[in-house]
Order: structure tokens, then sequence, then C-alpha cells
């Protein structure tokens, strides 16, 4: 079961606003889709989790400096830019 | 169109007069496979190869490039309107290899919102459709690039695969398409929806089409950490031992035709017990990295945003909410979930025992077959609309997901058509045996 409550609590989660609508609908195809998801409970619980399918790890570059982004080039799809910065909503409430 | 007609079109009338005239035919095309053409680079990239400026393996071949791969001064949008204006100021790695190749980068192609669909109908530019039935889809996510190649739109195209999204298209379409081993090509560029499971691959109308492209992208890049640092070069190899997945699904008409050409074959048969795992496991995983991947979205940086500026919380959900289709919202709420307090054991680290599972189970299929085979698509070419709820799309990419999970390599070969529409067939191989998987469907290419 998914509660209409547990629906909100995600999109909070998620920094998505959904409107009442949404919420209905996303609760209804929720309980579908996560039952479906249940059949993963069979699965034995000794069976290691694979999180990277290849045998690689640790793979470094030389350390040596690149020319990275202008800063006109990192700001240019920025919509609000002040001073070489960019211009965010405010943090603190 | 293969390669090798092109060049006789371009012998015959020059590359300029070739190139207007595959512009002319996008521009008045039904199948809304661009979202945007790049008629006068094109154009300026034509005269150039005519006046013998354009040298490389592809020199003067008509590319289409999907729309999550990042174009230097070219709108990349990945179909939606979150990023509507976004205007990269970085090439991606397969992008500057078809570049430096002479490739004529022809346009950016339609395809699912961020990859996340079967049919693109989750686009913000609406729907693909089917050069064989207008009323149907081309697939998905790499709807576009599928459709252009196939209706002579595009010589060679680019996608890229999470769950089949280039299988997929391209056995809607007729065509050929590869999803490469996890690793060959380089993904810096490829903007992400679930990196664990993604490769960029190549799309054409042959195998030794395939092939050329696939010599050109693939390779070391410093930039992509899980990139394998190994070139690809085609040749062919011997392959004798033919695997049947036997309990991959497919309808009755899709499994007779299967069988028809599979006759010609010796083949073994062989069943996969983790098979009914791989779609829970591959949805579970592929939403719970885009939940995370697609919080870069935050409406400051690139992308869609808000005139008026509010709190952080306020302003970040609320540009989220107006730039993310349902579909993309609905996993990003899905993914959110699964790594959400409680559930992630339930979830996401159940999912990966499965990956476990999957690929313990190709693991010992390979110690007995050099290929596998099976239908790509369980059904034939969907009606548009046809698909109502989530869970029905889903269930589409039953035969395609496994190979995602494990990182394997695996091709759409186009096998014959039922009632005009087309049907693919999906041949799997090793880790890093593009040459075996190359060398069967060339040898199923000359038999059709």
């Amino acid at each position: 079961m998914v509660s209409i409550e547990e629906v909100y609590h995600v999109s909070r989660l998620a920094k998505l606003m959904i409107t009442d609508e949404e919420a209905q609908r996303f609760r209804k195809e929720f309980e579908e889709i996560l039952s479906y998801f249940d059949i993963l409970d069979e699965i034995d619980e000794s069976i290691p989790p694979t999180f990277h399918v290849l045998e690689i790890s640790n793979i470094f570059r030389e350390d040596v400096a690149k020319k990275g982004l202008e800063q006109s080039e990192a700001l240019l799809n920025s919509p609000r830019k002040e001073e070489g910065y960019f211009v965010g909503p405010k943090v603190v409430e | 169109m293969k390669v090798f007609e092109w060049k006789n079109l371009v012998d015959e009338k020059g590359c300029f007069e070739a190139v207007s005239e595959l512009i002319d035919r996008i521009e008045r095309s039904k199948l809304n496979a661009y979202i945007t053409i790049c008629k006068d680079e094109a154009l300026r990239l034509a005269r150039e190869y005519d006046r013998g400026n354009l040298k490389g393996k592809l020199a003067g071949i008509p590319v289409a490039v999907k729309d999550n791969i990042t174009t230097k001064g070219i709108r990349t949008t990945c179909a939606s309107k979150m990023l509507l204006n976004y205007i990269p100021v970085f090439d991606a790695h397969v992008v500057e290899k078809l570049k430096s190749e002479g490739a004529i980068i022809i346009g950016k192609t339609n395809m699912d919102e961020f990859g996340m669909g079967t049919t693109t109908e989750t686009s913000y530019f609406g729907v693909v459709r089917n050069p064989y039935d207008l009323d149907r889809v081309a697939g998905g996510s790499s709807g576009g690039s599928a459709a252009a190649v196939a209706n002579d739109e595009a010589v060679l195209a680019l996608g890229s695969d999470t769950g089949g999204s280039i299988r997929c298209p391209a056995s809607f379409c007729g065509i050929y398409g590869l999803k490469p081993t996890y690793g060959l090509v380089s993904r810096y560029g490829l903007i992400p929806y679930a990196n664990s499971l993604e490769q960029i691959g190549p799309m054409a109308e042959s195998i030794e089409d395939l092939a050329l492209i696939l010599e050109v992208i693939a390779g070391r890049d410093e930039r992509d950490s899980t990139n394998s640092g190994r070139d690809f070069i085609f040749r062919e190899e011997k392959v004798e031992r033919i695997g049947i997945i036997k309990n991959m699904d497919a309808s009755e008409e899709v499994m007779n035709k299967f069988y028809e050409v599979m006759s010609n074959f010796e083949y073994g048969e062989i069943e996969f017990p983790s098979l009914k795992y791989s779609l829970a496991s591959y949805y579970i995983i592929a939403m719970s990295e885009a939940s995370s991947n697609l919080a870069r979205y935050d409406g400051v940086r690139y992308g869609h945003f808000s005139p008026f500026l509010t709190s952080w919380s306020d302003y970040y959900s609320r540009v989220r909410a107006e730039g993310f289709g349902m579909e993309v919202k609905r996993r990003i709420m899905l993914g959110s979930y699964a790594l959400s307090a409680g559930y992630y054991g339930k979830y996401y680290l159940k999912a990966l025992r499965a990956r476990t599972l999957i690929i313990e189970d190709f693991k010992k299929a390979f110690a007995k077959f050099d290929v596998l085979v099976s239908p790509t698509m369980p059904s034939l070419p969907f009606r548009i609309g046809e698909l109502k709820d989530p869970l029905t799309m889903y269930k589409m990419d039953v035969n395609t997901v496994p190979v995602n999970l494990a990182g394997l390599p695996a091709l759409s070969i186009p096998i014959g058509f039922i009632r005009g529409l087309p049907v693919g067939m999906q041949v799997i191989g090793n880790y890093f045996e593009e040459n075996k998987l190359l060398s069967f469907a060339k040898i199923i290419e000359e038999n059709i």
C-alpha cells in the first residue's frame, strides 16, 4: 500500500512540486509498479550485489593541468548571472 | 541508404547537391525524426567535401545524432522542455570523433524525454512516426535516429541504449542497431539518465556500415572513468555455437518469424532462470540512478528557469515541476522512493542482487555458446497511443534490459516483415566480442 502522504513525502525529497491530481495518479501507479517489484523478495540475501559490471577500478588520469571551460562559457546557459557568478535563489529561509 | 550508395550518389551529383536533397527530404518528412536540423553547417561541410577539404573514414557522410548527445553550439534538448534552449559549450567524445573523420552532422534526432520511454511518445516535441506505418510508433527511445536512417533522412546515426533504446527502434524501423559492450564507447558528453547501464551506439542499414561507424566512435577517453580504453577494428570471426534464449518473450507471430530464420542454422537452447527478475531489477536501478542524475536541473546554471526567484526549495521544486514531463517525473519519484530511508534494502540492494544472478546466467550461457539470440521486441510496432499505463510499457523492454544489466554487447538485425511491419532479431555477445556479433549478423544479412 502506498499512501498519499508517502507520495507527497517523496515529491519533497525529489524537489518536485506535484498537483493533487498528479499525486492521486502516482499513488495508484506506484502501488501497481511497486507490487510488480516485489518479485525480487524471493532473492536470497546471501547473493552479493553488483554495483558495477566492469572489472576495473580507480582509473586515474595523469595529474596535469588542462584547459577547462572559460568563465563566459560556463555562464553561457545561465538565465541570471552577476559579476561572473551564477545568481541562485535564497538558501536560508 | 547504405554508405556505398551514398558515395555513388555523391560521385554522381556532388556532395552539396546530395546533402541539399537530403535536407529537403527531412523538411518534407512526416516522421518528426529531427528536433534540430543543422542545415547551414551541413551544407558548408558538403561544399568543403566537394572542394576536397573534408577527409576521413566518414568524409561527406550525413550522420544524425540523438539529442541527448552533446554538440557544441548546437541546441541539445534531450527532447525535454527542461533543456529547450540549452546550447552546449563542448562536444561529446563521439561527436569529436565523428568530426575528426569528416562526418557531416545533419541534425539532432527526436527521442523519448531523457531517454525514458519505448515509443518516443514522451518527447516534448511529439512522437516519431514509423516509416512503414505512420499510425505506429518508431520505437524508443532513439526513435528519431532509427526513423531517419530507415527513411533515408540520414545515412548513419548515433543512438544511446540504457535498456533497449537502440535495439527497440532499430527493430521497429527495420534497420541495424548496436549497443556496444559497457565501456567500449566513451559516455563523455552523453547527458546521463542511468550511468551504469547506458552506452552510445551506432544505427545503420548494413552490418558493414555499423562496423564502420563503431570503429570511429570506440576507443580511449580519459574523461569517462568507465571507459575500457579498447579500440575496435572490424574483422570477421567464426561463430559456431548459437544459443536461443528459450524463455525470452514474443507474440506467436513474432516467434514464428524468428524460428523461421533460425531454422537455417544449427542451434542449441538455454533457459535463463533469472529472466523473471530482470525488468524489476532494471527499472529500480534505472530510476534510482535517474533520480540522482536529474537532480542537476535546478534552473540556475542552465535549463528551464522561472522568472521569480523565491526560496531555494520552492524555486527548485517549481522549476522542475514545469520543466519535466510526466514519465520523467514518475521515474524521479520512484527512484527517490527506492533510495529513501527504509526502502534501500528492499528495492535498490535487491535489484543489484538480481543483477548478479543475471550476470551469472550469461556467464553460464557463454561457456556453451558464442552468441545468444532472441526476438528483439515481444511485438510488432505499437499503434500510437496503444500502450496506456506505465507498467505495460515497461514490460515491452523484457528482452532488451538483461544485456544492459550485464554490460554485454547486443544488436538488432532486421529479419523480415509481418503484414508490412518490420521484425528484429536480437544477437547478444560476450564482453568485447562485437566482432562475433557482427560476423553472425552478417551471415543473417547475406541470407535474408
